[in-house]
């Protein structure tokens, strides 16, 4: 063994530092020398810097390990869709089975108040077009009384279904303070039911009216566009049950979407384009008295 | 000298800090849900639930698929474009177990009603008919079938 070696040795078992000198020599000693056991503002700093790095790493490895990677979807790809519903107002003869359906599909409490989707029969008197009638008996799933007890002969009569606009700027999932409630990438609206608190917020932000509070859990709920559907390729199914086709889901992504020639053939309207929220669902024929 | 005092302040302040940072981060990884944040200000995973759930109407092509028969009868039909479960209910059940869930025939005349009772709303084009006038108490599908609703 060297001298260096067995010098380091005994300062190292007498409980001093590497450089020899005794600790109590270098207590208030100046400059270079560290006293030992204690460090230095610079060392302070650095070893404080290192741990903060590290330990900043490896949090955010552990959250990534934590999170997992994302599952992907079999054949779906949400980049390669832009989901839309277009709803033709002159084939709507308010039959109701959009209602009906859809309530069976996706367990909506079956009570007048709670709909994904419902509709709405407007009267106009052409005398007072700025107030029309509009009833809607149990969401329109019963069909309608046949007249109203009022109708004039000169005014006109309508159905209109209503749903989720799935508006691309919607404002459900701006004002939700906890992210249940958001966009994909592919243009659908959903509720994270899990995640939600039933705070309400949303109800309250969706100007078309399309949201509730399921009373079974008491968080939001509202239309998915048959997410589980659509996504298997599948139409919707109040689509699948509309009787005279009023109703088309649309993939505004998909070039061979014969919903394209729809789109260029009609005038279409969203509800209440002044609220700039990027409403997805398209209406063909919708009166100025909608609201 | 006063430096080597404040050292002793700082590593205090300093293991504090770095515990402070070790209960946030763990509070932060136990508290924030798994694949929040991976696409966007929710939880990911909250797609593949609502994706997740099962189909109840079955589609279509499922219908026709074994009962090409009636579609075959349906095709010169005015009720061509209407699909099986538009009737006949939901029945995703029924095809994927033909045999196990028998569906019942739904009740003719309430549902045709639906669609075809005259009614203030309906297109002028679209075929309606005042029922009491048209039929009395009679059941629509003693002088229509549903599949052809065309009297022959």
């Amino acid at each position: 063994m060297s001298a260096a070696s067995e010098r380091q040795r005994v300062n190292h078992a007498n409980g001093a530092g590497p450089e020899g000198a005794p600790a109590s020599e270098r207590v208030g000693g100046s400059g270079g020398a560290k006293p030992p056991g204690l460090i230095d503002r610079r060392d302070f700093l650095i070893i404080g810097t290192k741990m903060f790095v590290m330990t900043s790493v490896a949090l955010a490895a552990f959250e990534n390990v934590l999170a997992g990677t994302p599952e992907a979807a079999a054949s779906y790809n949400t980049a390669d869709h832009w989901w839309a519903m277009v709803i033709d107002i002159e084939k709507c003869i308010g039959s109701g089975h959009c209602v009906k359906a859809c309530k069976l599909e996706n367990n909506v409490v079956d009570e007048p108040m709670y709909f994904r989707t419902w509709v709405e029969r407007y009267h106009v008197n052409p005398l007072d077009m700025d107030h029309p009638i509009v009833d809607s008996p149990n969401g329109g799933m019963d069909g309608f009384p046949e007249t109203y007890p009022d109708a004039t002969t000169t005014g006109k009569t309508f159905f209109v279904p209503k749903l989720c606009n799935h508006c691309a700027d919607s404002p459900c999932t701006q004002v939700c303070p906890v992210g249940a409630t958001f966009r994909t990438n592919d243009g659908v609206v959903l509720i994270d039911k899990d995640y939600c608190l039933g705070c309400r917020y949303c109800v309250q932000a969706c100007p078309y009216g399309c949201r509730y509070i399921d009373p079974r859990t008491n968080t939001a709920d509202k239309c998915t566009l048959c997410y589980h559907r659509i996504t298997k390729g599948l139409k919707p199914a109040c689509c699948e049950v509309c009787p005279t086709g009023a109703r088309q889901i649309a993939d505004l992504k998909n070039p061979k979407d014969p919903v394209h020639e729809f789109l260029r053939t009609h005038q279409i309207q969203v509800l209440k384009p002044q609220m700039a929220t990027g409403a997805k669902t398209y209406y063909n024929g919708l009166d100025g008295s909608v609201r | 000298m006063k430096r080597v005092k404040d050292v002793e302040h700082l590593l205090r302040l300093g293991a504090l800090f770095v515990l402070g940072l070790l209960v946030f981060g763990i509070a932060r990884a136990e508290l924030v849900p798994a694949t929040f944040g991976t696409l966007g200000h929710y939880r990911a995973k909250a797609i593949d639930d609502v994706r997740a759930k099962p189909i109840e109407h079955a589609g279509q092509a499922a219908c026709a698929d074994c009962h090409s028969d009636i579609v075959d009868l349906r095709a010169q039909a005015r009720h061509k474009a209407i699909a099986c479960e538009s009737c006949h209910g939901p029945l995703a059940k029924h095809a994927d177990a033909p045999g196990q869930l028998v569906p019942r025939l739904p009740v003719a005349r309430p549902l045709c009603v639906h669609c075809h009772a005259a009614n203030t709303g309906k297109s002028k084009r679209y075929p309606t008919v005042d029922i009491k006038d048209h039929a009395g108490d009679e059941n629509c599908i003693t002088c229509h079938k549903p599949h052809n609703p065309r009297i022959l």
